[in-house]
């Protein structure tokens, strides 16, 4: 479904991406971890073009994405993306945020975006919240919203950016839960996450990155229990016992 | 000062009208809305090319904003007096050439408060936007300028203010605005200038406050209508001081 070729990055003199080479497949839920500044959230944020590349090939669906002349306006609306810092729209109310695109995009009529955005809020437990403004929402309700702000579309592959970051620990249960949803229907997600319970327990392979490159492809079982690369042995050992390391 | 009002309170408000042109405070009312009517359009188009994507449309109005930005409105009104007709070849009447001045100027500025606006509308909401397919177009209509613009408020209430101040320098190049018209007054009666200029100012001030108040109204009704108030963004602040100053 995605594949890139020898794809490379740079903020001007820092190198962000170092020949990435990677096949993710329909129906795979991929996560990406490693240290902050590895380059994961630039490397799934290329994957609908909120970040350009320097060289390599990215296809989706077999079609070069970066290409000149593509009509991104068409490729974005088939690739739902969700952020660390959810993004909804203040000035529009829940119902609003999921019709807006649909509409806007994708030519729906009201009527029929509406019985669809409140079918998606139904499904990430919201239908209740439709006429609230994002501002009276709790961190986690407004992930759920762009959760389902982002599916209204029927986007055939879903990215997440750090969904569960920014959210209070209590809250980051009812997201996973809700992405968990989205692996139970078959859909394929590429997760860049912390929660390394949902790598373990969702995920179908996990990919660590370090310094824009990417060290290890492993299934949650042998990269947690048998980590290869001495970096990611060092990641793992630094998460579970953050205070092992001597400062 | 009752004989004062009452001798040339007709004349102040309308001028010579209907024997003669429009004048006065009619004239200085029309001018200072007719301004602002085509001038916000003009600056949100200025600010929206400023921050737009396309680098041939972003550099020249950038250009044109850091020249009227950097002289004095006396000059902008002096170029469309003078310079305009003679590059044009046509010559335009005061009241013309006063409302191209004012549009020109005030346009450049409310472009800034545009932008500034815009820019003050985190990141990411422009970036959801595009990841959801819209458009720059349609991610600058639907998404970022219903933000920009609530928070742009209290900048262009004041931008508006200084408008109906600026066409008094109408008097210059022989406008019959209600400064203009004061003078002519002040010289026919001679004895209470103190008098006179007193009241052109309450009128102005009046003028002004109004319109203050106005949106200061509808700043509240947003409120009660329980939309989410925008983060202060510096540029709000910096307005804020500058009005209170």
């Amino acid at each position: 479904m995605i594949q890139f070729n020898q794809v490379n990055k740079w903020y001007g003199e820092y190198h962000a991406l170092v020949d990435i080479d990677e096949t993710i497949a329909k129906g795979e839920v991929v996560v990406v971890c490693g240290p902050s500044g590895s380059g994961k959230s630039t490397l799934i944020r290329t994957i609908n073009r909120l970040e350009a590349i320097e060289s390599g090939t990215i296809t989706f669906d077999g079609e070069d994405i970066h290409r000149p002349g593509i009509d991104l306006n068409r490729l974005r609306s088939r690739i739902g993306f969700v952020f660390q810092q959810f993004n909804l729209f203040p000035h529009l109310t829940v119902l609003q945020n999921c019709t807006l695109a649909p509409v806007e995009v994708g030519g729906a009529r009201p009527a029929q975006a509406h019985d669809k955005a409140m079918a998606l809020l139904e499904r990430v437990g919201l239908a209740h919240k439709a006429n609230a403004w994002p501002s009276e929402l709790s961190g986690g309700q407004q992930q759920r919203v762009a959760i389902a702000r982002a599916l209204a579309m029927e986007p055939p592959l879903m990215l997440f950016d750090e969904p569960t970051s920014a959210l209070d620990p209590e809250m980051v249960g009812e997201v996973l839960l809700v992405m968990q949803g989205l692996v139970r229907d078959g859909m394929t997600l590429v997760v860049v996450t912390h929660e390394m319970g949902f790598a373990r327990d969702v995920a179908h392979r996990v990919l660590f990155m370090d310094q824009g490159r990417i060290l290890e492809r492993a299934e949650p079982h042998a990269f947690f229990n048998h980590p290869q690369h001495p970096r990611a042995q060092q990641f793992l050992a630094d998460i579970r016992t953050p205070f092992a390391r001597p400062a | 000062m009752i004989d004062l009002v009452r001798d040339y309170w007709v004349y102040f408000l309308i001028g010579q009208y209907p024997n003669g042109p429009l004048g006065g405070l009619a004239l200085t009312v029309l001018l200072a809305s007719l301004g602002l009517v085509l001038a916000l359009p003009f600056g949100l188009l200025l600010g929206l090319a400023r921050v737009s994507p396309w680098r041939w449309l972003r550099w020249p109005v950038t250009l044109v904003a850091f020249a009227v930005r950097g002289t004095p409105l006396l000059m902008v009104v002096f170029w469309a007096y003078f310079f305009l007709p003679s590059v044009t070849g046509v010559k335009t009447d005061q009241f013309s050439t006063m409302l191209i001045a004012l549009v020109i100027f005030d346009g450049v500025y409310l472009g800034e408060i545009v932008r500034a606006g815009i820019q003050g509308v985190p990141r990411g909401q422009y970036e959801a936007a595009r990841a959801l397919g819209l458009g720059h177009g349609r991610a600058m209509r639907r998404v970022i300028l219903p933000q920009a613009l609530r928070s742009m408020l209290p900048s262009l209430v004041n931008q508006f203010v200084s408008t109906i101040k600026a066409t008094s320098l109408g008097y210059i190049i022989g406008l019959t605005e209600a400064s203009f018209i004061a003078t002519q007054i002040n010289s026919q009666v001679f004895v209470h200038p103190t008098m006179v200029y007193l009241l052109l100012s309450l009128m102005y001030f009046i003028l002004c406050f109004g319109l203050s108040r106005v949106a200061l109204m509808i700043e509240r009704r947003q409120a009660r209508r329980g939309l989410p108030r925008p983060a202060r963004s510096p540029g709000s602040l910096t307005a804020t001081a500058a009005a209170n100053a």
